[in-house]
């Protein structure tokens, strides 16, 4: 610690005012406070409630992402193999005569990471797949995450760094949270240049426009995730994107495919499928062959089950699948005081009042509407907005009545994208974005409610 | 009003550029600007009918009973609008189907109304002719950039010549509306990053 210490203090002059390297003080400055507390006090008046700063705040929303994380690697990795082991099985061949193009595979296959299982009894169950294929599928998943996590925070820190130069201010960890967040909204098949692009325009039309970190009336990461969701629709909805096994899989003679759709619970509720009375949800996932003209190579069913979506065994984006996870990050973020229970709370009331709504008046006509509002909590991205995205304490509303209408707001829009249109099978994207453009509006209003009330009280007194 | 004929001509295009800095006009530079071809053809039939109806309307603007002058102004607007919509429809008869209403709706463009009222109706018909060349130069040039940006990067071609690789993917957003108010918004952020004067006063 001491060498550390002596090391940047040695070379700070350099970066000071007059230095030689002035104009690269916000990366000292960076470096500096990442590992050290920062050496400035407060002048003048202060009023000091509780020790929490931005760093500190940051840094808990990061832990509380880490079962998101877990689960982000392990799912990712887990259903990957599973469709592999299953189009093994189907198709009555050796895994390993299986071959998966692209980069990933030829890693796996070069430090002996396996990922092809003959059978899905040899790989196991999602609940217990035995320690060892555990590390397998997080290894594969690892391959598969941390490329666009690393994409995202060198595209992201770099615009960071030539705003903070330019403006003569501090980085601060903000973009840590923005960095993590965005990843784990994407699918895990996202080309890693599309992860660069979104994450630019993020931060830049998300944050810097307005003036950086804690001016941003968006959510940065959604920002980043709505670019790359209008701009290229295809890789980041629809079928084909979800499941980590989209490379060519090719096999000299008899099998030649390539791209996997399996729908995601959203998308095969969208298409008519419905719950079983025993609760069970049926999905298909097929093997395509456009190479031989567009033909179903192999067809795989698969199922899921309410408890399958709560845990997180489905196809999805990478970190949105397990609602228990979240529900863990929450825990903490509430705990701590970061997280808004007010806002969760009304996003959860918002999204089963309206979903009831829709349920009770399902038709034969509009299938979709008669999702259950039980699925709609643990099916696509909704825990993982709430939680995550939606108390982002910057865009979100800063008044205790204004959380409420915000939180409301944002789970009754997600439920109505959601059923009501058909472009969009997913809504907690354009919802939370929604309630963060009219944040500013609620809080207004709540505020001048509230001094139209006093005043009131004020006139009655003096008669 | 001591201005100059190079000023009048020029300032609108980067010191007080419609679009930018009076925020007149957008609705059309959201509709048009998906191809360079479309716009460009917009940009030259707004230019001439600001510059003719400003032109216009100087030279008879002493006569103009002020109760009726925005009547007057509209009319002279209209007939100029169903000129250019005509001689569009008889040349180039492809993009005048595709800008479809928006060469009519130059009749409510913000801009077009707003010199006839706010200059021609104040100075000579010399003056009020640049100027409105003038001003629509400066909304020209909006719909040039954001046309050419929306056409590069939306369907990778331009004047529908593709000019990106192969292997470039378009980008959706860029051919929707709402990828106009960004550019125009970058357009806006490095002009008033270059001229901090535009800047309004908080």
């Amino acid at each position: 610690m001491k060498f550390l210490r002596e090391q940047l203090d040695s070379v700070e002059p350099h970066f000071l005012k007059g230095g030689k390297l002035e104009k690269l003080y916000p990366l000292y400055e960076a470096k500096d406070t990442f590992l050290f507390s920062p050496g400035e006090t407060a002048e003048g008046n202060t009023h000091v409630r509780d020790s929490l700063d931005l760093k500190r705040m940051m840094i808990t929303v990061v832990l509380a992402l880490g079962p998101c994380i877990l689960m982000a690697l392990y799912n990712t990795g887990y259903q990957a193999n599973l469709v592999i082991a299953e189009v093994a099985t189907e198709a009555n061949v050796p895994a390993e005569s299986l071959q998966l193009g692209g980069w990933r595979s030829w890693v796996m296959d070069l430090v002996g990471v396996k990922y092809r299982f003959d059978t899905v009894e040899e790989l196991g169950s999602f609940y217990t797949p035995g320690l060892a294929n555990f590390l397998l599928c997080v290894l594969h998943g690892a391959l598969y995450f941390f490329p666009v996590y690393i994409v995202c925070m060198a595209a992201g820190g770099i615009v960071e760094l030539i705003f903070s130069i330019v403006r003569g201010h501090e980085i601060n960890e903000g973009f840590l949270v923005s960095g993590i967040l965005f990843p784990l909204t994407l699918p895990p098949t996202i080309p890693l240049w599309q992860v660069a692009v979104g994450i630019v325009f993020g931060v830049v039309v998300g944050k810097e426009i307005f003036g950086g970190t804690g001016r941003n009336f968006l959510n940065p990461a959604l920002t980043a995730r709505a670019f790359l969701y209008f701009a290229y629709a295809p890789d980041i909805s629809g079928g084909n994107v979800w499941t980590a096994v989209n490379s060519k899989v090719l096999q000299d003679g008899a099998y030649k495919f390539d791209g996997y759709s399996g729908a995601t619970a959203l998308n095969a509720f969208a298409d008519g499928a419905k719950v079983s009375d025993a609760g069970v949800l049926q999905m298909t996932g097929k093997f395509s062959d456009s190479l031989n003209g567009g033909e179903v190579a192999v067809q795989l069913s698969n199922s899921m089950t309410w408890f399958d979506a709560f845990i997180g065994n489905c196809h999805g984006s990478m970190g949105e699948t397990s609602v228990l996870a979240c529900l863990l990050g929450a825990g903490l973020l509430i705990f701590m005081g970061i997280g808004s229970w007010r806002i969760m709370t009304g996003c959860l009331a918002g999204a089963i009042g309206l979903s009831l709504i829709f349920y009770l008046f399902q038709s034969e006509s509009m299938p979709i509407l008669g999702i259950p509002p039980w699925w709609h909590l643990v099916v696509g991205g909704f825990a993982f907005g709430t939680v995550f995205m939606a108390t982002d304490p910057v865009s979100a509303a800063m008044t205790d009545h204004g959380k409420w209408i915000y939180g409301v707001l944002i789970g009754a829009t997600t439920i109505m994208v959601r059923s009501i249109n058909p472009a969009f099978p997913e809504g907690i994207m354009l919802a939370i974005l929604f309630g963060n453009t009219l944040a500013p509006l609620i809080d207004f209003y709540v505020v001048q409610a509230n001094i139209n009330r006093r005043q009131k009280r004020v006139s009655d007194d003096a008669e | 009003m001591s201005k100059s004929a190079k000023q009048v001509l020029f300032d609108p295009v980067f010191n007080d550029n419609p679009i930018a800095l009076q925020v007149l006009g957008i609705c059309s530079a959201l509709a048009v600007t998906t191809r360079l071809d479309k716009s460009i053809t917009m940009a030259v039939a707004v230019i001439i009918v600001t510059a003719f109806s400003s032109a216009a309307v100087s030279v008879i603007r002493k006569k103009i009973p002020t109760s009726i002058r925005i009547i007057v102004q509209m009319t002279i607007i209209a007939s100029l609008v169903i000129l250019v919509d005509q001689v569009l429809k008889a040349f180039v008869y492809d993009v005048s189907k595709e800008l479809s209403v928006f060469v009519g709706l130059i009749i409510t463009n913000c801009i077009v109304m707003g010199r006839a009222e706010g200059f021609a109706m104040q100075n000579n018909a010399k003056d009020s002719f640049l100027d409105g060349v003038g001003n629509g130069l400066g909304y020209s040039l909006i719909l040039i950039v954001v046309g050419f940006f929306r056409e590069l990067f939306g369907s990778g071609s331009l004047f529908g010549v593709p000019v990106m690789p192969e292997a470039y993917q378009p980008n959706g957003l860029m051919l929707l509306s709402p990828s106009a108010f960004f550019l125009i918004g970058f357009f806006i952020w490095i002009l008033r990053t270059y001229k901090p004067e535009q800047v309004e006063a908080e």
